[in-house]
């Protein structure tokens, strides 16, 4: 009896947005008199940091700091439509619809500004600090606040712009299933280590080595929190969660969280990350969205990794101890593969 | 730990940003870290109700006869809502993209289709009055034989689990049973190729276990609109559907979410506002309904099993010449979103990879069990554990390194891929390349060379020829159109008194077109109503 080590791997890739299209989200963006912009959305911030995206893409766009932009969202009668946030689509979507929005509203703070300096709009940009200026000439510049206050009081101007991102919706061959299902994929491939007890069945997680490519990191922290947690879900998901123990039999379903099972603080292992970026054609500023395929190359690699520690096929998930042991038995023993 | 690998794709980028890139603090970290973001269910109304639903034991039985005569009369009950005073008491969430034929009520009335299906609400003044009363309401089941296999439920004579789609599978193009997906001729790829492996994977459901369960709280506020304070991942999504079911136009609602606690595609189905909003129509108060943990557990709606059978060609230097793919996902009782994963997974087919020969066959199978719904990797999560799997025991097979393999076969920018569009952006190769060398796992030189942006293309961009079948006549479209195209209601419904009194009778209302409206209904608030 005795606890082998295996390693495993999958490489996958991952639509953006709801398969063939049809999804949009608009977005609203204002500045007050003061110079500070509110991007009004009805998307959901789920906890992914739906808002700290949509915030950071709307400075970067403005050229205004990121503190001057407020996301105020999901309110029915402020916010305009938004499809819901889901198959991957806020950053992509939702994104581009505030990208737009910004757009649109920057043009209309460097016509004020151009008045104010009594330039053309053209040869201004912004220093992402707050001032507008002309190019070349640094010291001719104005602060977006005093725009603001111009464009309010003075010019009678509304600093604010209208957003919208739709794919536009692809049909599908009944005979051939030829579509357009999306616009862009994100991939990546995971290494997971795994240690197998051949006595009890038990499987612990030694380390996982990752590879994601996800467009472009717009908050490198935030993907970090995807990735981190969405790798988790898929070790859970890979050796410990179901509802239905014995599916298809529907009997024995866990009704709280002492009885759903899925892994605690003495489960987790290190992981280490690394984030590729190759910018989506259609992507606000490439970003395509990390939210759903990070779990996804986990599941088979674990898998793999047990077959590569003690030479068993795991084809039905979850994989218990119960199912490893019954398969390690059912093979006369435990089999280590090559060490990889 | 994590590394931005700037080094590569960097001539595809410019990263002269300022605020793109920066690990800038969350707008709502603050609170969420303090404990004083509010959720939905931190809006204490006054005079606020509680909503409790009275589940089936069953998981299909004919409802013969529910008397809640006792109920009605425990103490602290306002209302007791039963499926004939729910406007439309039939749905499908994708109705609103006009994807799929209504087939589940929102409070059962002739029968219960699985485990756990409303079949009345109950409002009370708190949730153990609701409770109480619950175990009051006696209810006549006559137990039907029920099926829990999809192979089983698509099997002649097997009980017809939604009478909706009598042959339990949803109907794509109107003619068949399932998705086909058809690029090349597996058959010929079978017979060139020196192994042919076939096997079979299965996946149960698995819970979203948010830390929020599902809920919702619905008040009336002035001129006839109702406030809606909800856990919804998708807003006008759910707005929408409650706007349908109560056959009201959408500006009736005031929805505000947009901090959830925990989402994972759970808290699409928009569970809870129909009845919730209903409550407060019916009583005149602010209505809660949250979903228990035991609730959310057993019959908020899971991710789907799903069960694979995948037949690989592959050739002795490692090409993979033909992949066949036949799938079931288990939707449950009814469709809610399965019908539309089960597309997105025929678009994913045959993965990341390029391969001449396609063939793939999906089907949305119904059996007697909750619903299921999307969650996180929708459609492709469980084939992408098949796939990766097969791969493994591919590569076992000729005796490749299982990196090489992947890398051998992965797609490139230029070539054609099974839903007969050009692959774009692809970055595959590098994935495996920079995972090899962070798990420093050795790969030969001439691998480590390779490129997603060299050698794709050319022969890998044709189509070849590609045998079908006969394609069956097909019947004259029977999908309804979709819920924003809806008539008007006939009556606008004001916050109702105890007892409403019947509105005069509405004017006659275009005949819907599905036959899924057929039934005449009738509701204690809007009157008897042709549908």
């Amino acid at each position: 009896m005795a606890k082998h080590r295996g390693r495993g791997i999958a490489s996958i890739n991952y639509p953006i947005g709801m398969n063939l299209g049809g999804d949009p989200s608009q977005a609203l963006v204002h500045s007050n008199p003061s110079g500070k912009f509110t991007v009004s959305l009805s998307s959901i911030d789920l906890g992914q940091g739906m808002k700290s995206v949509t915030r950071q893409i709307c400075a970067e766009t403005l050229g205004v700091p990121v503190e001057d932009v407020y996301v105020d969202t999901a309110d029915s009668d402020t916010g305009p439509h938004c499809m819901g946030s889901f198959a991957s689509r806020g950053t992509h979507r939702v994104g581009n619809a505030v990208m737009a929005a910004a757009k649109e509203a920057r043009g209309v703070m460097m016509e004020a500004a151009a008045e104010e300096l009594e330039v053309n709009a053209a040869d201004l940009d912004t220093d992402g600090r707050g001032n507008i200026h002309v190019k070349g000439a640094p010291h001719r510049s104005i602060s977006t606040k005093d725009v603001a206050i111009a464009a309010q009081f003075k010019q009678g101007k509304t600093i604010s712009g209208r957003g919208i991102f739709l794919v536009p919706l692809s049909e599908v061959n009944p005979e051939t299933g030829e579509m357009s299902p999306a616009t862009c994929y994100a991939h990546a491939c995971l290494v997971a280590e795994v240690e197998v007890d051949d006595e009890t069945g038990e499987i612990a997680m030694v380390r996982m080595d990752s590879a994601y490519e996800l467009g472009r990191a717009l908050n490198p922290r935030l993907v970090e929190q995807q990735l981190v947690g969405g790798a988790w879900m898929g070790v859970s998901h890979a050796l410990f969660e179901t509802p239905e123990p014995y599916y298809p039999d529907p009997a024995h379903g866990p009704r709280d969280f002492v009885e759903y099972l899925m892994p605690g603080p003495g489960d987790i292992c290190p992981h280490d990350i690394a984030v590729l970026e190759r910018p989506a054609a259609d992507g606000p500023f490439g970003a395509k969205g990390p939210g759903e395929m990070c779990a996804n190359p986990v599941l088979p690699a674990v898998a793999n990794a047990i077959f590569n520690a003690v030479g068993v096929r795991m084809d039905e998930l979850p994989i218990t101890p119960e199912k490893v042991l019954r398969a390690i038995k059912a093979q006369g023993g435990a089999r280590p593969q090559a060490r990889r | 730990m994590l590394e931005l690998r700037k080094d590569i794709f960097a001539d595809e980028r410019d990263d002269n940003l300022k605020e793109i890139g920066k690990g800038t603090q969350r707008q709502d970290m603050l609170g969420h870290v303090t404990g004083t973001s509010t959720y939905f269910d931190d809006h204490k109304l006054q005079g606020m109700l509680h909503l409790k639903v009275l589940r089936s034991p069953h998981a299909h039985a004919r409802l013969r006869r529910i008397d809640t005569m006792e109920a009605e009369r425990s103490p602290g009950v306002r209302r007791i809502i039963r499926g004939a005073d729910v406007p439309v008491n039939l749905n499908t969430l994708l109705s609103l993209i006009n994807f799929g034929k209504d087939d589940e009520p929102s409070l059962a009335v002739d029968k219960v289709r699985y485990k756990g299906e409303p079949i009345v609400a109950i409002v009370a003044d708190s949730p153990r009055e609701a409770f109480e009363a619950m175990a009051k309401v006696r209810v006549d089941y006559e137990p039907l034989p029920a099926v829990f296999d999809v192979e089983d439920a698509l099997k002649p004579g097997a009980p017809v689990v939604n009478d909706v789609y009598p042959k339990n599978t949803f109907v794509y193009h109107d003619v068949y049973d399932h998705q086909k997906l058809r690029f090349g001729d597996v058959e010929r790829g079978f017979a060139e190729a020196d192994h042919v492996l076939e096997q079979r994977y299965q996946m149960s459901p698995i819970e979203h276990a948010p830390t929020e369960t599902n809920g919702s709280i619905a008040a009336p506020d002035t001129n006839g609109r109702y406030v809606v304070y909800t856990s919804t991942q998708a807003l006008f999504f759910s707005l929408d559907t409650s706007a349908k079911i109560l056959d009201v136009p959408s500006n009736t609602f005031h929805f505000i979410g947009g901090t959830v606690g925990g989402g994972f595609g759970g808290k699409v189905d928009t569970l809870t506002e129909p009845l919730a909003i209903l409550g407060a129509m019916l009583t005149g108060r602010p209505v809660r309904y949250q979903l228990g943990r035991e609730e959310e557990m057993q019959f908020g709606s899971p991710r789907g099993a799903e069960r694979i059978y995948i037949k690989d060609g592959v050739m002795r230097d490692g090409r993979i010449v033909a992949r066949k793919i036949r799938a079931y996902f288990d939707s449950g009782a009814y469709t809610r979103l399965s019908s539309y994963a089960v597309v997105k997974c025929v678009a994913h087919l045959p993965g990341p990879y390029t391969i001449p020969n396609v063939h793939g066959d999906v089907y949305c199978v119904f059996t007697n069990r909750t619903p299921a719904t999307a969650m996180r990797g929708f459609g492709v999560t469980a084939m992408d554990f098949a796939l990766e799997c097969q791969m493994d025991k591919l590569a076992h097979l000729v005796g490749m390194d299982p990196m090489e393999f992947r890398i051998l076969n992965a797609y490139r920018d230029g070539d054609m891929k099974a839903h007969r569009r050009e692959a774009k952006n692809t970055a595959l190769i590098e994935c495996v390349q920079v995972a090899a060398e962070k798990a420093k796992w050795p790969l030969r030189e001439e691998v480590k060379r390779m490129s997603s942006r060299k050698d794709g293309g050319g022969s890998r961009a044709a189509i070849s020829p590609t045998p079908l079948e006969p394609a069956p006549q097909r019947a004259a479209v029977s999908q309804q159109r979709t819920s924003y195209d809806r008539a008007p209601p006939a009556t606008i419904q004001q916050p109702s008194p105890p007892t409403p009194t019947p509105p005069a009778p509405p004017p006659p209302r275009p005949q819907a077109p599905s036959p899924s409206h057929g039934a005449a209904r009738f509701s204690s608030v809007f009157g008897t109503r042709r549908r």
